[in-house]
C-alpha cells in the first residue's frame, strides 16, 4: 500500500524525533548524564521508519547498538527509551540494558544487540518461530555493513534460504565499519552480492529514500508472508556523526561529510512533501511537534527516579 | 519399573515433551534420520517429521542463535550440541545472548531454550573433544546447569529443563549414554536445584555429578570393605547449586571431598569447598580437598588420558588420605 500524503509527514515528524532523541542524547552526553557508549544513527533515519513502518506492530525485529531509531520506529515509547539512556527505573529495561539493548517485544522489537551481527540469528529464529506456529509474521533484521565479515551473518543467511524463512535482512551500508573504511577490509563490499551468492534474493537500493524503503521491505514482507522465503536489502546510506561520541572521524573529510548532508533523508523527504503539496508552515509544525515529544520524553525521564540498587538482581531468571 | 539406558531415557524424555507440547522442537547435527552420534534423538523424527527435528548444517553460532529467537517468540526448542566442546563455537550466542537478554531487557524477554551437549573424556577423544565446561559456565549469571548421571536423573531432569522458563545447559556425559538404571515409567519430572544422597555414610562427604559420581560410588564400595563409609551426594544441578544438602551431610561427616572432570582449577570444586568455609568455617574436622582434571589438555593415549582425569583410584587414595 502506497504512503498517503498524511502517512508521508508522520513518517516525517517520526524521522525528526529520532534525529531530536540524538540530540537530545548528544547534549546529555556532553553534560556527563549519560552511562557507557554512544553510537548515534544521525542521517541512518529513513533505513528505521521506512522499514519499521512497513511492518505489522506484531511482526519481529533486531537490531544493533545504533539502533535507537529503529527501536523507536518499531514502537518502543520515546520516554522509556529517554529514561533507559539516563539509567533511570522507568527506563525499557529498568536501567540494566541502556543505549545498546534496547528491547520491547510488546511492540516486536526483540532486542538491539551489543555484539556485532549477533541479532541476524534471533530475528531468523523468530521467522523460524512464525513458520512452525503457521502464523504470517515476518522478521526483519538490521545491521550494518561491519557485519558481513562475521562468521554468524553467514551462518544465517546460509540457514534462511535452506528453511525458507520469512525473514528481511535490511544492510545499512554507511560506508564503515566502526572507524575504517569498509572497502579496506572487505572483499564484496557490495554486501547484496554475498547475500545473492547464498541464493537468497537481494538488492542495492538508496537508503536515504524512505519512500522506496518502505516500497521495498512492503513488498519483502508480503513476499515472506506468503512463504516466498528471506530477503535481503542493502540499504545505501551515510552516517553523519561520528562511530560514537568521541570518534575524531579522521577516516573522513569534512568535506565528504558536507556532501552527504545534501542528501540526508530528512531534508529529501522535506523536500518530497513540498511536492506533494505541503507548505513550509507544514514541515515547521511536523517539527514543532517532534521537538514537543522529545522536551516531553525528557521531562519523564529527568523525573524519573534511579532503580533502587536491588534492582539490580532481579529479571535473572523467571 | 523398567531398566533402560541413559540415552534411551533421554530420548523418552524428548518424545514424551513433545508429545505433550506442540512448542518444543530439536535442532543439532545429525539428529534427524541419523538419530543423532548416540542415539539419544532416534527415531523421533519418524514421530514428529523434519518441522520438529531439525536437521542443521554445521553452523553451531546460527543455531543457537535461531533456538534463541524461537525461544523469545513463544517455542520451546532443545538445542544439540555434539559436541560439549563446540559450544566455544557457539560461545557468544550462550554466554553474551542467551545468559543476559532477559536481564539486559529488564525482563521483558524470555528464553526457554535447553542446550544439550555431552562431554568429557574417557574414550580418546582427544583435547577438542573431551573437555568439561560446566565450572566456567557456572561463572556465567544467567545460565542453568544440569548434569545427571544415572538414566532416571537424567530423563526427569531434561523433562524440567524443558519446562523451565530460562535457558538450561544439559550437559550428558558421553560415557553414560550406554550405563543403565531403573527409570519411572510415565510422567515424571525431578526439580532442577535438588542434589541427592546417592548413598549414605558417616565418615565423609564425596560430592560429585556426571560420570565421577559414578566413580565415587565405586570408590565408596571399596572403602566401605574398609570399614570407612562414605557419603555420596549427586549435585545433579550445578546452577543454581544445593549447598544446603552438601552443609547438612558434612555436619554429620565432618570431612569434604570434591570430585568432578572439569578442570581443578578455579573449578567447581573450588566454588563449593570456599562456600563450605565461608558459611560454615568450624564444620570440617580436616581440610576440604578436590579432584578435577589436572591442567593440560586432554591427551588421547589411555594411560595419558587417565594421569590427568579423575579416576576411581584417585578417590579412594584421596580419601585414605583424610580419614
Amino acid at each position: 500500500m502506497p504512503l498517503t500524503s498524511e502517512r508521508f509527514q508522520d513518517a516525517y515528524r517520526q524521522m525528526l524525533v529520532i534525529r531530536k532523541f540524538e540530540e537530545a542524547i548528544r547534549s546529555l552526553y556532553q553534560q556527563g548524564k549519560i552511562r557507557g557508549s554512544f553510537h548515534p544513527c544521525v542521517g541512518q533515519e529513513a533505513t528505521a521508519v521506512g522499514g519499521c513502518w512497513a511492518l505489522r506492530k506484531d511482526d519481529y525485529m533486531t537490531c544493533t547498538y545504533r539502533g535507537h531509531g529503529q527501536a523507536i520506529a518499531k514502537g518502543l515509547s520515546v520516554r522509556a527509551a529517554m529514561a533507559e539512556m539516563l539509567g533511570k527505573a522507568t527506563g525499557c529495561s529498568k536501567g540494566k540494558g541502556g543505549s545498546m539493548h534496547f528491547t520491547d517485544p510488546s511492540v516486536g522489537l526483540l532486542g538491539a544487540n551489543a555484539i556485532v551481527a549477533a541479532g541476524l540469528p534471533h530475528a531468523a529464529g523468530a521467522a523460524l518461530s512464525a513458520q512452525l506456529q503457521k502464523k504470517d509474521n515476518v522478521a526483519l533484521a538490521y545491521f550494518g555493513e561491519g557485519a558481513v565479515n562475521q562468521g554468524v551473518f553467514l551462518e544465517t543467511l546460509n540457514l534462511a534460504v535452506i528453511w525458507k524463512l520469512p525473514l528481511i535482512l535490511v544492510c545499512e551500508n554507511n560506508l564503515y565499519s566502526e572507524m575504517t573504511p569498509s572497502h579496506e577490509t572487505t572483499s564484496v563490499v557490495d554486501t547484496y552480492k554475498r547475500a545473492a551468492a547464498f541464493g537468497m534474493a537481494s538488492i542495492q537500493i538508496d537508503g536515504n529514500d524512505l519512500e522506496l524503503i518502505y516500497e521495498t521491505v512492503e513488498g519483502a514482507a508480503a513476499k515472506a508472508r506468503a512463504g516466498g522465503g528471506p530477503m535481503y536489502i542493502e540499504a545505501m546510506t551515510y552516517r553523519l556523526w561520528g562511530h560514537m561520541m568521541g570518534d575524531p572521524e579522521i577516516y573522513r573529510t569534512k568535506e565528504e561529510v558536507a556532501q552527504a548532508r545534501e542528501n540526508e533523508p530528512i531534508l529529501r523527504l522535506g523536500r518530497r512533501l513540498l511536492e506533494l503539496g505541503c507548505s513550509d508552515s507544514d514541515l515547521a509544525r511536523l517539527d514543532t511537534e517532534a521537538e514537543s515529544i522529545i522536551a516531553d520524553a525528557l521531562q519523564f525521564a529527568e523525573s524519573s527516579p534511579a532503580p533502587e540498587p536491588a534492582e539490580a538482581f532481579t529479571d535473572i531468571f523467571i | 519399573m523398567p531398566t533402560i539406558t541413559y540415552a534411551q531415557a533421554l530420548n523418552d524424555a524428548l518424545r514424551e515433551e513433545m508429545r505433550a507440547d506442540p512448542r518444543v522442537f530439536l535442532m543439532g547435527e545429525d539428529i534427524g534420520h541419523h538419530g543423532g552420534i548416540f542415539r539419544v534423538t532416534k527415531d523421533l523424527i519418524g514421530e514428529f517429521g523434519v518441522e520438529r527435528v531439525r536437521d542443521t548444517p554445521i553452523s553451531e553460532s546460527s543455531f543457537v542463535g535461531l533456538g534463541i529467537g524461537a525461544a523469545m517468540t513463544g517455542m520451546r526448542p532443545v538445542v544439540e550440541l555434539l559436541f560439549m566442546d563446540f559450544a566455544l563455537v557457539a560461545a557468544d550466542q550462550i554466554v553474551n545472548q542467551a545468559a543476559k537478554l532477559r536481564y539486559m531487557s529488564g525482563g521483558t524477554v524470555s528464553i526457554p531454550m535447553v542446550v544439550r551437549a555431552q562431554q568429557g573424556g574417557g574414550r580418546g577423544n582427544g583435547a577438542q573433544h573431551s573437555q568439561s565446561f560446566e565450572s566456567w559456565l557456572a561463572q556465567v549469571p544467567g545460565l542453568i546447569i544440569v548434569a545427571p548421571s544415572t538414566p532416571a536423573d537424567a530423563k526427569g531432569l531434561l523433562k524440567s529443563s524443558i519446562r523451565a522458563e530460562n535457558p538450561v545447559i544439559f550437559i550428558e556425559h558421553k560415557l553414560l549414554y550406554n550405563s543403565k538404571g531403573e527409570v519411572p515409567e510415565g510422567d515424571y519430572a525431578i526439580p532442577i536445584g535438588k542434589a541427592e544422597i546417592k548413598r549414605h555414610g558417616r565418615d565423609i562427604t564425596i560430592v560429585s555429578y556426571s560420570r565421577t559420581l559414578l566413580f565415587a560410588l565405586e570408590a565408596a564400595e571399596t572403602l566401605s570393605q574398609k570399614g570407612i563409609e562414605a557419603e555420596v551426594i549427586d549435585l545433579r544441578t550445578i546452577e543454581p547449586l544445593d549447598m544446603d544438602t552438601i552443609l547438612e551431610s558434612i555436619k554429620g561427616t565432618g570431612r569434604l571431598l570434591v570430585v568432578h572432570e572439569s578442570h581443578s582449577n578455579c573449578g567447581l570444586g573450588a566454588e563449593i569447598i570456599t562456600r563450605v568455609y565461608e558459611q560454615a568455617p568450624d564444620t570440617l574436622i580436616t581440610p576440604a580437598q578436590r579432584l578435577g582434571a589436572k591442567h593440560v589438555p586432554i591427551p588421547v593415549a589411555e594411560p595419558l588420558e587417565n594421569a590427568v582425569l579423575p579416576q576411581p583410584d584417585d578417590i579412594l587414595w584421596a580419601v585414605e588420605a583424610m580419614v
